[in-house]
């Protein structure tokens, strides 16, 4: 099962409920995903020892000027354009590319070759000793600061796995709807949408509801920092029929620990059961779906 | 000379528009016989690369020349392969524009003036 904790809002809590949820969850093997890869995180809280490390990136077209005849089909089939051709001079522009590959495919002097422009790398260990069985591992991709293009390291990030027979994935994702959050959440079997009882948590929630249904996954909602705001965030998602599956109450313990790097269960047991909880609410929901 | 100025609407009476990239029309200009002729922007709804892709449009028309208000790294890029001359205006119309062109009063861009609104990466 591929659950993936997203917000529309950022700083609602994604990293402090996907944290500890994958740290209450019993079944092996699990694999918790960081595909916020601009701004990754979640190793703060679970600590994981690096093992391995991957360069990855998009192949761009290298133009050979000797073949090239500047006939421009180029940069006709370039969705991106990200080719361009004057008169028989031919333009790469490799942070438009999305590495297709059309141009070089439909190239008729075949004077297209390709090659790897970084975006990042991916990472994965083990995490630490309370968890260290083997079974959870964690990965994260971090995009090289400059690169615009988060969608293919996230992408080749859901295609490393452990281990085929992985049980449980809990993916992190990044803030906001655009593509980098579509990629995350392309392919899972639930979503959990976290955010915070005030206008900007329920606007950007309103959008990231649109983009699961689009995506047709079963959703629910945590709301943190609970008691602020106002009560317009549950008339929504009453309206809406998304059920609520966990409240975190506003304490600033909670923040302070947070601060520091722990996860949340393990600072304060007394959230171990409603996160199990929510576990099982997942479980069931899909379960549901599925029917 | 052919000349284009980037604009909001296609005719010589309205606002130019100072994005390259994104501007509605191009308004082409002969600079000798004074006709002109509005084209769309191909660049206007693109979902990224709408610099190149706007300079290899007009670049195509055969122009020598365009007035805009700002233009990214990517579009400039194009157009100087492409020989096109790069001018830059704060506001106006394309009549406006064409005289202040013919007058010399506009200044010459020899950089890109803008980072692009998308910062000329695709997205």
């Amino acid at each position: 099962m591929i659950i993936t904790v997203a917000s529309g809002k950022g700083g609602t809590g994604k990293t402090t409920i996907a944290t500890s949820l994958a740290l209450v969850i019993e079944s092996r093997p699990l694999t918790f995903l960081d595909c916020d890869v601009e701004t990754p995180n979640a190793h703060l809280f679970l600590h994981p020892e690096w093992q391995e490390r991957r360069e990855i990136g998009v192949l761009i077209p290298q133009v050979d000027a000797e073949r090239c005849n500047g006939c421009g089909i180029c940069a006709q089939v370039c969705q991106y354009h990200a080719i361009v051709v004057i008169g028989d001079k031919t333009l790469v522009f490799p942070e438009l590319c999305h590495g297709c590959g059309s141009c070089t495919l439909n190239c008729p002097e075949q004077a297209i070759t390709e090659e790897l422009h970084p975006l990042g790398f991916l990472e994965r260990g083990y995490s630490d000793e309370t968890i260290r069985d083997g079974n959870f591992s964690f990965a994260r991709g971090l995009l090289n600061v400059g690169e615009p293009m988060a969608v293919p390291v996230i992408r080749d990030l859901k295609n490393w796995q452990f281990s085929p027979e992985t049980e449980i994935v809990i993916r992190d994702a990044p803030p906001g709807v655009s593509c980098p959050v579509v990629e995350s959440m392309r392919g899972s079997d639930f979503i959990l949408l976290v955010t915070e009882p005030t206008p900007f948590g329920l606007h950007d929630l309103k959008l990231a509801h649109q983009v699961v249904n689009e995506l047709r996954i079963p959703a629910g909602v945590v709301i943190n920092r609970d008691g602020i705001g106002d009560g317009d965030l549950d008339r929504y998602c009453q309206q809406a029929d998304l059920p609520i599956l966990l409240r975190i109450p506003m304490r600033r313990e909670i923040a302070e620990a947070l601060a520091d790097g722990r996860p949340l269960v393990s600072v304060f047991p007394e959230y171990v059961p409603s996160f199990r909880n929510l576990y099982s609410e997942i479980h069931y929901l899909v379960q549901e779906a599925q029917r | 000379m052919k000349i284009a100025v980037t604009a909001t609407q296609p005719n010589l009476t309205a606002p130019f528009e100072p994005r390259f990239g994104r501007c509605a029309y191009f308004i082409l200009i002969d600079s000798q016989t004074k006709d002109w002729q509005a084209v769309t922007n191909p660049g206007l709804n693109s979902r990224g690369g709408a610099g190149t892709q706007a300079a290899q449009h007009i670049a195509n028309l055969g122009v020598e020349a365009v007035v805009s208000g700002r233009f990214g790294p990517n579009a400039f890029a194009v157009l100087q392969a492409a020989g096109i001359r790069a001018y830059e205006a704060q506001g106006g119309t394309a009549e406006t524009l064409l005289e202040s062109f013919l007058a010399e009063k506009l200044n010459e861009v020899k950089a890109p003036t803008s980072p692009g609104l998308h910062s000329g990466r695709g997205r």
